[in-house]
C-alpha cells in the first residue's frame, strides 16, 4: 500500500514535471517563432520595402497581363499617322489600314468609345472631346511649345499640362501632345495578337468563319500563321517547354543509371569494403553538397549555354540524391528473398536479378518519378541562369519590361507543364508499381 | 494420370507464354526508353552552344583554373571567408523564414484540406487545387516579379520560397493529418471546443514530430533555392557569387571562398537534419513501444 503510494507520488511528480515542460513549449516554441520573425523584419529592412516599392510597375504589371493599348501617333514634324498594337514594329498597321474606331484621311478621328474622341487636325492641331468635361485642344509647334487650351475651371488631376507637354489620362485612353510628336492609347482586354499577327489574312476572323476555312482545306495555312506568330512565337515557346522537359528527363533518368550500380558500392550488405563503401559515400556527399547552381556555373564554362548544360546539372545533382536513398533502400532489403532464391542454386548475378531488384524497383521508381516532377521546376531555375527553354524565355521577357502578357503567358504555361508532370509521374508511378505488384 | 501430365503441360505452356511475353513487353519499353535517352540526348546536344564532346575535356579547365587562383592567393582566403560570411547567413536566415512562413501557411492549408478535420469539408477540393498550384510554381518566377516590383533583397526571395514551401509542405502535412487520430478531436468538440482549439490541442501536438521532419528536409532544399535566387538578384551568397563570377579571370579567389562556405553550410545543414530527424522519427518509435 505505501508502496503503490510513493510510486504514485512519484508518478505526480513525474507528470507535474512533464505538464510543465510542455507548458514551457507550447508557449516557448510560439514565442521563439516570434522573436526569430522580428528579427528577421528588421534585418531584412521590411519597413524599408515600402520606399522601394514601386507601384506604377506593379500597376503596369498587373494592367499589362491582362490587358494591351493600342497607339495611334502622328510624327509632328512629317504629319505621318501609324497605328500600332503595342507600339511594336511587328503589330504596327500596313500604311493606309487601321482599326475600324480610327478613320484616317485629311483627318485622323479617333473614337475612344463612350462619346470620347480625339481628332489630328490640319496643320498639326489636336482636339480631345470630352464628354461631361469639354473639349481640350492643343497646337504644337516646334517655336511654341504644345500650346495647349483646357475648358475653363480648375485643372483636374487627370490632365497635366505644360509648355512643352501635354498628358490627358481617362478611363477610355491617354493622350499625349509634345512638340514632336502625338499619341493616342486605346486599352482593349485580352493577348494582343495571341492567334493571328496583322499582316496574316486571318486576323479580326471570328473562331468560326476561321474553323470553316479550316475545314475547306485551308488548314495548313491558318496553322502556319498560327504557329509563325511573330509576336507570340508559338514555335519557339514550345520548343522551350519541350527543352525544360528534356532536361528533366535526361538529367533524372541519367542521374539514375549512374546512381544505381553506384549505390551497390556504397550499401553494407552489398559492399564488404568498408573503404570502397566510405569512399563512394563521401563522392555522393560531394555531389550533392555542390550545389546545382555551382555545378550550372561549372558545366556552363565547358559546354556552354543550352539544355545539355542543364540536364548534367541535373544529372550530377542527382546522382549523389539518388545514391544515397537507393543505397539506403538497398539496405533495407529482405534478406530472406535473396536466400530463398540462393537455395534454388542462384549465381549471384541471377540472385540479384531476382532477389534484389524485384524488392527495391517501385521503391526507386516511385523516387525516380517523383524527382521527375520537382527536376521540371529545377529545369526552368536552371534554364534560366544558363540560358535554355521556357527560364530564359520568362527572363528575357522580363528583361524587356514591357511585354508583361508574354510573361503572364510563359508563367502560365509553366504552371501548367509543372502540373502535367505531376500528374504523368503520379500516373506512371501508379501504373508501373501496381503492375510490377501483380507481375512478380 | 495423363489427363494430369497435360494439366500441368498446358500450364507450363501457359506460364512460358506469359513470361515470354512480359519479357518481349520489357524489352520493347527498355528499347524505347534507350532510344528516347538517346534522341533525347543527340537533340540537347545540337541545340546546346558547345557540344558534349567539345566540352568534355574543358570539363575542370574552370574547377583547375579557380582552384589555382585560390591556391595563389591562400593568404587572402581567410579574409574573403569572413567578408561573405554575413552574405551567407542572410541566405540560411532568407531559407530559415521562408521555411517558417511557409510550414505555418502549410499548416493551416493542410488541416482544411484534410478529410474529418476541415473547417468547411466542402471547400477541400478547392484548398487542395490551390496547394497544387503553389506547388507548381518554381520560386524563379515569382522571385523574378517581386524583384521588378520591389527592387532587389532578401524580401523577393523570401516570399517566394515561403510560396512554394507552402504548397510542397501542405501536400505533406495533410497527408500526415490524414493519419492523425480523431479521439482527442472529439472529445474536444463534446466539450465544446472551437475549431481552432480542436487543431490547436487535438492535433497539433499528435502530428508536431512529422511536421518539423518534413520542415526540416524543406530547410535543406530552401538553403540551395535562396542561393540561387541571390544569382538571379535576389540578395544572399548567391548575389555575391554572381559579382565575383562577373569580375573574370584574375578574381576567381573570391568564387573559390564563396564555393567553399556555400558546400560546407549544405553539407552541414544536410548532416544536422538527417541527425536530427532520425532522432525525431527513432524517438517516436520509442515513445509508440512504451505506450503499447
Amino acid at each position: 500500500m505505501t508502496m503503490t503510494a510513493t510510486d504514485a507520488d512519484h508518478l505526480k511528480i513525474e507528470a507535474a514535471r512533464i505538464f510543465s515542460r510542455k507548458r514551457m513549449v507550447s508557449f516557448g516554441v510560439p514565442l521563439i517563432v516570434l522573436a526569430y520573425l522580428t528579427y528577421i523584419f528588421f534585418a531584412f529592412d521590411v519597413p524599408g520595402l515600402a520606399k522601394r516599392f514601386e507601384i506604377d510597375n506593379a500597376r503596369a504589371l498587373v494592367a499589362d497581363s491582362y490587358s494591351y493599348k493600342t497607339h495611334v501617333s502622328r510624327d509632328n514634324r512629317t504629319g505621318d499617322v501609324s497605328v500600332s498594337i503595342e507600339g511594336e514594329r511587328k503589330g504596327t498597321y500596313a500604311a493606309g489600314t487601321s482599326p475600324e474606331w480610327v478613320a484616317l484621311g485629311a483627318e485622323t478621328v479617333i473614337d475612344l468609345g463612350k462619346g470620347h474622341v480625339v481628332t489630328y487636325g490640319a496643320d498639326n492641331f489636336v482636339s480631345y472631346d470630352i464628354p461631361g468635361y469639354g473639349m481640350i485642344t492643343a497646337q504644337p509647334s516646334r517655336a511654341k511649345g504644345v500650346q495647349a487650351e483646357l475648358p475653363q475651371g480648375d485643372v483636374p488631376e487627370w490632365i497635366n499640362s505644360s509648355k512643352n507637354r501635354l498628358t490627358v489620362t481617362t478611363e477610355e485612353g491617354r493622350l499625349t501632345v509634345t512638340r514632336n510628336r502625338t499619341e493616342t492609347f486605346r486599352y482593349f482586354i485580352g493577348w494582343e495578337l495571341f492567334w493571328f499577327t496583322l499582316d496574316s489574312p486571318y486576323h479580326g476572323m471570328g473562331p468560326v468563319e476561321v474553323m470553316n476555312r479550316a475545314l475547306n482545306g485551308e488548314a495548313a495555312e491558318i496553322w502556319s500563321d498560327f504557329w509563325n506568330n511573330k509576336m507570340w512565337r508559338h514555335a519557339d515557346v514550345a520548343w522551350a517547354i519541350f527543352e525544360t522537359i528534356l532536361m528533366a528527363f535526361l538529367g533524372t533518368m541519367g542521374a539514375a543509371m549512374v546512381a544505381l550500380p553506384l549505390a551497390f558500392l556504397a550499401a553494407k550488405n552489398f559492399s564488404p569494403f568498408t573503404v570502397v563503401r566510405q569512399i563512394t559515400r563521401r563522392f555522393f556527399d560531394f555531389f550533392r553538397g555542390v550545389d546545382a547552381l555551382i555545378w550550372t556555373i561549372v558545366l556552363s564554362r565547358a559546354f556552354g549555354p543550352g539544355p545539355l548544360t542543364g540536364a548534367l546539372a541535373i544529372l550530377i545533382t542527382d546522382t549523389g540524391s539518388f545514391g544515397k536513398m537507393f543505397s539506403e533502400a538497398l539496405e533495407n532489403v529482405d534478406e530472406k528473398q535473396i536466400e530463398g532464391i540462393q537455395s534454388t542454386g542462384a549465381k549471384p548475378l541471377q540472385r540479384y536479378r531476382f532477389g534484389v531488384i524485384p524488392q527495391v524497383t517501385p521503391v526507386l521508381l516511385s523516387q525516380i518519378l517523383y524527382y521527375l516532377e520537382s527536376n521540371t521546376r529545377s529545369a526552368t531555375i536552371i534554364g534560366a541562369i544558363t540560358g535554355g527553354g521556357i527560364g530564359l524565355l520568362l527572363t528575357q521577357a522580363m528583361i524587356t519590361q514591357k511585354d508583361w502578357e508574354e510573361v503572364s503567358y510563359y508563367i502560365v504555361l509553366i504552371i501548367l507543364m509543372v502540373m502535367a508532370m505531376d500528374w504523368f509521374s503520379g500516373w506512371l508511378r501508379r501504373r508501373l508499381i501496381a503492375s510490377d505488384e501483380s507481375g512478380h | 494420370m495423363s489427363e494430369l501430365t497435360g494439366d500441368t503441360d498446358h500450364m507450363r505452356d501457359e506460364y512460358m507464354t506469359q513470361v515470354r511475353r512480359k519479357r518481349m513487353l520489357d524489352g520493347i519499353l527498355l528499347i524505347i526508353f534507350v532510344a528516347l535517352m538517346m534522341s533525347g540526348f543527340m537533340i540537347a546536344d545540337d541545340r546546346n552552344a558547345g557540344g558534349f564532346w567539345d566540352g568534355l575535356h574543358r570539363f575542370f579547365d574552370f574547377p583547375k583554373e579557380v582552384l589555382g587562383e585560390a591556391g595563389e592567393k591562400i593568404a587572402e582566403l581567410p579574409g574573403h571567408l569572413v567578408k561573405f560570411f554575413p552574405s551567407l547567413i542572410e541566405t540560411i536566415n532568407i531559407a530559415a523564414a521562408s521555411t517558417l512562413i511557409g510550414a505555418m501557411i502549410a499548416m493551416v492549408f493542410s488541416l482544411l484540406s484534410t478529410r474529418g478535420l476541415a473547417r468547411w469539408p466542402r471547400l477541400i477540393p478547392l484548398f487542395r487545387r490551390i496547394m497544387d498550384i503553389m506547388r507548381a510554381i518554381p520560386e524563379i518566377v515569382i522571385a523574378l516579379v517581386l524583384i521588378f516590383i520591389m527592387g532587389g533583397g532578401p524580401v523577393p526571395a523570401m516570399i517566394a520560397i515561403a510560396f512554394h514551401t507552402a504548397g510542397a509542405l501542405g501536400k505533406l502535412f495533410s497527408e500526415v493529418n490524414e493519419n492523425a487520430s480523431l479521439k482527442p478531436v472529439e472529445g474536444l468538440q463534446s466539450v465544446g471546443a472551437s475549431w481552432i482549439q480542436r487543431m490547436w490541442i487535438g492535433v497539433i501536438p499528435q502530428v508536431a514530430p512529422n511536421y518539423l521532419s518534413y520542415a526540416l528536409l524543406r530547410f535543406e532544399i530552401n538553403i540551395r533555392a535562396s542561393a540561387i535566387l541571390g544569382f538571379v538578384g535576389a540578395g544572399g551568397i548567391g548575389y555575391e557569387l554572381k559579382n565575383a563570377m562577373s569580375w573574370g579571370k584574375g578574381q576567381y579567389d573570391e568564387a573559390a571562398a564563396i564555393f567553399i562556405l556555400l558546400f560546407f553550410s549544405i553539407v552541414v545543414v544536410d548532416q544536422l537534419s538527417s541527425t536530427f530527424r532520425e532522432r525525431l522519427t527513432h524517438g517516436k518509435k520509442v515513445k509508440m513501444k512504451v505506450t503499447a
